[in-house]
């Protein structure tokens, strides 16, 4: 623990949260090539609306820039990341490789994740990885932290990667009853925060947050809700009906329709690209204001320490967001001094 | 047991190419429980494939034989003759099979007649699935029967990812959630408290990740008596 005062990673992230404040991240998509300046104009998007940003890791099974690589940059560009790492794709040595080396280019967080199957993305032909599990790679790399051992026992000299580790829980996923209890099992494996699937349905989320305050896990662990903006009431259904875990209450469907209400009726031709472009800016006003009144009650629950933002390539919406809930400008935690 | 299904009589042509004698060998085990290479389905595959040959100008002469278990030397050695005297022997086998026509009679030719697809069982008249992956370090003792390595998507061992829904699969709404199963199974016994210990990442080479796997046992083999 040389040198971290007290904290485990001394990421910023990690600071915020242990000071007390409500915590923002933000997920930052990376590109489906190698352009780094489109992660650098993301990084101009968000920097300063959240205390770090996630960097996805082949989200939906599709080929996208590394989350490390990109990851990588923000650190240059001083924004936080959090890495996201899925069991998909590496075994337990990529793993634990990749994360040596992303804690060498100054990678402090790390959102440890099971992934979406294969069959979902542009490569439905691979052959899947899956050597452990989320569960399993939180004990990994808190050990690898705490223990100075790699996931096969053997110790390691040198500096060891010091990240601070979470966790995803989906609240609305089947089994529901089992969901507060994976979430403890995390908890347990060693994850210091846990980001949520996105709520919009603030009743079913508070009879999860409930068993999660029974439970006791709320006091172990940060719980950063998952929020995002709506962009559409045609993505609200299509997220309500085909995503798993993702509950939208029919009130927010109607709010969403209702921002369109002026254009409603009109079939495709008629309207002109002005109208499509005010509908749209109609949809997408109303989608942030959901989304900011969402965050202003998720900030009223017990157990919930921070939100974390999901613009699905829609990083746009963040600023405003992150404004208009009040939560701008972010906090100001200053360095963990050497001991 | 072991499920199969046939190759298309398409892909079954090109393998067979252009030999001349074709041998059609079933299997009396397991593809024949599962309707995919026992004696019956020898026998149409060899008629088919006289009669589509002899309609595209290029007539093979084709015989079939089924025995017991293609996976056993001694059954084949019932065969021998027939094996030696054509071009090409096409195992309505599952892999065990084809292979061991391969290893038992080295300088014969064979093909493929099947897609070995996994172990598993009839759950209805007409429908196989996949219940075991051969991991070769059983854990169903913890998780109440359902095995979640070759049941859940991700073989997963501490619990359904966040695909789970309405007790399917988030790859396909006809595969159910491994996890959900166990999860209904464990309740339904009193017996959930199972689920709230971590499971260690587990050792893969006992499975297949290991190597080829083989099994010596000592207190059985002959050569050690004779010795």
């Amino acid at each position: 623990m040389a040198g971290t005062n007290g904290y485990l990673s001394g990421s910023n992230l990690e600071r915020v949260l242990k000071n007390g404040h409500f915590a923002v991240t933000a997920e930052l998509g990376p590109p489906q090539n190698a352009d780094g300046n489109i992660i650098r104009k993301k990084i101009g998007l968000l920097k300063g609306c959240c205390d770090a940003a996630n960097l996805t890791d082949n989200q939906t099974a599709i080929v996208r820039m590394s989350s490390i690589g990109a990851g990588a940059i923000l650190v240059q560009e001083g924004l936080e990341p959090v890495i996201q790492m899925v069991c998909r794709d590496r075994n337990r040595l990529a793993m634990q490789s990749d994360l040596l080396g992303a804690y060498a280019l100054g990678i402090r967080n790390l959102l440890c994740l099971t992934g979406d199957h294969q069959t979902f993305g542009n490569h439905p032909t691979a052959k899947n990885v899956f050597d452990i599990d989320s569960t399993q790679m939180v004990q990994m790399v808190t050990d690898m932290r705490d223990k100075r051992v790699f996931q096969c026992g053997e110790e390691f000299k040198g500096q060891e990667p010091r990240f601070f580790a979470g966790a995803a829980e989906s609240p609305f996923a089947h089994p529901v009853d089992f969901r507060p209890y994976r979430l403890a099992k995390k908890v347990k494996a060693g994850a210091s925060f846990i980001q949520t699937q996105l709520v919009f349905d603030l009743e079913a989320f508070q009879k999860f947050m409930e068993k999660v305050r029974e439970l006791g896990v709320h006091k172990q662990t940060y719980i950063l809700a998952g929020v995002g903006p709506l962009k559409s009431p045609t993505m609200a259904k299509y997220m309500r009906d085909n995503v798993p875990g993702i509950l939208i209450p029919d009130e927010l469907i109607k709010r969403m329709t209702a921002a369109g209400a002026p254009w409603a009726g009109k079939s495709k031709d008629e309207l002109t690209p002005e109208d499509k472009k005010a509908r749209t800016k109609a949809w997408q006003a109303e989608g942030i204001k959901i989304c900011i009144e969402l965050i202003q009650q998720l900030r009223e629950t017990e157990g919930v320490s921070g939100v974390h933002i999901m613009g699905i390539e829609w990083e746009e919406a963040v600023k405003p967001i992150v404004e208009g809930a009040g939560l701008y400008p972010r906090p100001v935690v200053t360095e963990p001094q050497a001991a | 047991m072991i499920v199969a299904e046939q190759k298309s009589l398409e892909e079954i042509k090109k393998l067979v190419g252009n030999a001349k004698k074709v041998l059609v060998a079933g299997c009396g085990t397991c593809v024949t429980v599962c309707f995919a290479g026992g004696s019956r389905e020898a026998a149409i595959v060899s008629a088919e494939l006289r009669m589509s040959t002899k309609l595209a100008g290029d007539p093979k002469e084709v015989a079939d034989v089924t025995v017991q278990r293609q996976c056993e030397w001694e059954y084949l050695d019932e065969i021998a003759e027939q094996v030696q005297g054509v071009d090409v022997v096409l195992s309505l086998g599952c892999g065990v099979g084809v292979q061991a026509i391969a290893e038992h009679f080295p300088n014969v030719w064979v093909v493929p007649g099947l897609n070995t697809k996994f172990m598993g069982l009839p759950t209805e008249q007409g429908v196989w699935a996949e219940r075991c992956a051969a991991c070769g370090d059983c854990i169903l003792g913890l998780t109440g029967g359902i095995c979640p390595i070759a049941r859940c998507s991700k073989s997963l061992l501490n619990g359904p990812c966040g695909g789970s829904l309405d007790g399917h699969c988030e790859i396909n709404a006809e595969v159910p959630c491994g996890w959900q199963l166990i999860y209904d199974r464990l309740k339904s016994m009193g017996k959930l408290e199972v689920l709230m210990e971590i499971q260690a990442p587990k050792n893969w080479r006992t499975s297949r990740d290991g190597g080829p796997r083989k099994i010596v046992r000592e207190d059985l083999r002959l050569v050690s008596e004779e010795k």
